[in-house]
């Protein structure tokens, strides 16, 4: 069965069709990317998926449920997790706490307020802290961490909420070749254990990930394959790769 | 600030120990020192301090500016006030405002006031319900930022003209009068009584301090953050921003509620003017001045402006509201975190340095001052707290 399937999904914006008839399915233990040009339609995509935005059409299922109606709460309990766009953590709140946040648990006040954090958590909490580098920055506030730091703490609360999938909009915006790299074998060891969904706009990181990729355009899936094939694929050049296909050998 | 951790423990100790010693001394002395009328300010003004905390909580610390707290203040004033009323009665009697609009017996919802036990649980009960309820209505529909002040605002108005307006159930306009009741048989605008009234709202003020920290220093805590700076991103970790928002503004309801009744016993009379819409926001200012998202600023806040508007109003009386707008004004521009705010990030050195005298240093200027050193310092700090809150932290 399809951890997730989204079936004829229309989203409309004031007559926009930000999604038009968007069918999609990721198997468990998938690693998908989904790239398209500016406009295609990728974040509302995440949007619909995470409960944010409701379909006007089509349904979303996570393992054989619909998704459709539900708070993001409900969704993100139900095991779906998401990296934002923009790094998006707690400024205020120390990359320690921050993770202590996401940490997977209870969240409801009463448990935050009288139940501490296991020794299993926070063990958690101390091995991601470790695993992307912020062990020294642990007690400092986060908005004071570089954008490449902030990028990893996001996805490291992502990891730390363990969900059975993992929704990731552009991990490797603003970072260097290094941090890439590392990034992209972060989310290869995650696939498998977890379904993880990567959008980005970076082709040498897409191509390095090896993942099978679906093409979007005008809120529509164009495609689905693998890189080489995609790059080849006409309708693709002439959407969005054009210029790139061309200076490959 | 710039004390190295390990070699100044005990002045560092000394410095948790030494403003509780200050607290005990200032409530054991001062009711001695003082005359009745100031302790009665004094009074008052620290009743006051348990409203501004509540506000701090749900503004400084959760990021709703709620222009309401008036209706939860005066709910836990008139809960007092009405038992007070009732008290002192012989069997049969009725409070004496009933007689006035030809009432003729005590309207139902006064006879559970009979009941000491049963106001002491309303006065914070009630204003914590219908808080929360009001703000489950609110948060359940997304309703936040301005339009949340506007709408409590709105309802702070429904209020206050509903009470205005039914002589025949509260006496309306004219308010209850607390002065002339008794407690155990001891008149409550007496000294005697109004000092017990003293010592009591110093301990209600430091239990409803340390109920805040508690809320605002554990995971809870972090989560009201997380909600007044990124509320979406919290929903999608899996959080339920409404129940946070609800629980914390109910317990600014209560707070509310107990700072109305120990305001009520010492000014001797609630009123709807405690739903006046101008109180409402001079209590934000309070928060405002003394420190929003540090408790203690919103406390002294309350004091401090209270003190400054008897003092100043008893000299130039015109003059206050000029004060008071011009110090909002001031603390929005200048100390966007309030006069504690300021303290804890070296306000006063700076200050000292502008005017041109050397600042005090622990080793010698040209380390102890040079801003790199002092950034690599507050870094230190922060790592070592860190660790000394979780167990196996990184040094």
């Amino acid at each position: 069965m399809n951890l997730l399937e989204l079936r004829g999904v229309s989203v409309s914006f004031d007559g926009f069709l930000a999604l038009n008839d968007l069918n999609l399915q990721l198997a468990p233990g998938e690693l998908r990317a989904v790239i398209g040009p500016n406009g295609a339609g990728k974040t509302t995509f995440l949007d619909v998926i995470t409960g944010k935005v409701k379909p006007t059409k089509g349904d979303v299922f996570f393992r054989g449920k619909s998704l459709v109606g539900q708070s993001e709460h409900r969704i993100s309990r139900l095991g779906i997790g998401r990296k934002f766009q923009t790094p998006r953590v707690y400024q205020n709140l120390s990359p320690r706490r921050n993770l202590e946040l996401a940490v997977r648990g209870p969240h409801s006040p009463f448990d935050l307020l009288f139940s501490p954090l296991s020794s299993e958590q926070r063990d958690r909490v101390q091995h991601l802290l470790g695993v992307v580098g912020l062990e020294s920055h642990a007690g400092q506030q986060a908005g004071g961490l570089s954008h490449g730091q902030k990028q990893w703490l996001e996805i490291a609360m992502l990891v730390a909420q363990d969900p059975e999938l993992l929704l990731v909009d552009e991990p490797v915006a603003g970072l260097t070749d290094e941090e890439t790299e590392r990034t992209g074998e972060l989310l290869r060891q995650l696939a498998g254990d977890h379904t993880v969904l990567v959008i980005e706009h970076d082709m040498d990181f897409i191509r390095d990930l090896q993942a099978p990729v679906t093409v979007l355009h005008e809120g529509h899936v164009l495609c689905e394959g693998s890189m080489e094939q995609v790059q080849n694929d006409p309708r693709v050049i002439e959407v969005y790769l054009g210029s790139e296909t061309q200076e490959a050998p | 600030m710039a004390d190295f951790p390990s070699s100044l423990v005990s002045s560092r100790n000394l410095r948790r120990i030494l403003p509780w010693l200050v607290i005990v001394a200032a409530a054991v002395v001062l009711p001695v020192v003082l005359p009745p009328f100031r302790l009665n300010l004094l009074g008052r003004f620290l009743s006051l301090g348990i409203v501004a905390l509540g506000i701090d909580l749900i503004w400084g610390y959760t990021g709703m500016l709620s222009l309401g707290q008036g209706i939860f203040f005066a709910l836990g004033g008139y809960a007092l006030g009405m038992y007070l009323q009732l008290d002192t009665l012989e069997p049969g009697q009725l409070p004496e405002f009933f007689g006035l609009y030809g009432v003729k017996s005590l309207p139902a919802f006064w006879q559970p006031f009979n009941s000491p036990v049963f106001t002491f649980f309303a006065i914070w009960v009630i204003p914590a319900l219908v808080a929360g309820l009001l703000g489950y209505l609110v948060f359940r529909n997304r309703i936040k930022g301005v339009y949340f002040s506007i709408l409590t605002q709105a309802a702070l108005l429904v209020f206050f003209n509903f009470f205005n307006g039914q002589q025949k159930l509260i006496n309306g306009t004219n308010g209850l009068k607390t002065d002339t009741a008794h407690i155990f048989g001891v008149l409550v605008g007496s000294d005697g009584m109004q000092r017990n009234l003293f010592w009591v709202t110093v301990l209600l003020v430091i239990g409803a301090w340390f109920l805040c920290r508690w809320l605002t220093t554990g995971r809870f805590g972090d989560a009201l953050v997380a909600i007044r700076d990124d509320e979406p991103r919290l929903r999608f970790t899996g959080y339920n921003p409404t129940a946070y928002k609800t629980v914390v503004f109910a317990v600014a309801g209560g707070l509310a509620g107990i700072s109305g009744a120990l305001y009520t016993v010492q000014s001797g009379i609630v009123s709807p003017q405690f739903m006046a819409v101008p109180f409402s926001i001079e209590m934000v200012i309070w928060v405002a001045v003394g420190g929003r998202g540090t408790l203690i600023g919103a406390i002294l806040g309350a004091l401090l402006i209270n003190f400054a508007k008897s003092l100043i109003s008893e000299q130039l009386p015109e003059t206050w509201l000029f004060i008071q707008g011009g110090l909002f004004l001031l603390v929005v521009t200048a100390l966007p975190d309030g006069l504690v705010g300021w303290w804890r990030q070296g306000g006063p050195g700076r200050l000292i340095a502008m005017v041109g005298l050397p600042q005090r240093s622990l080793t010698y200027p040209a380390l102890d001052l040079d801003p790199e050193v002092q950034a690599e310092q507050s870094q230190f700090d922060a790592q070592g707290s860190e660790s000394q809150g979780s167990k196996g932290g990184a040094q």
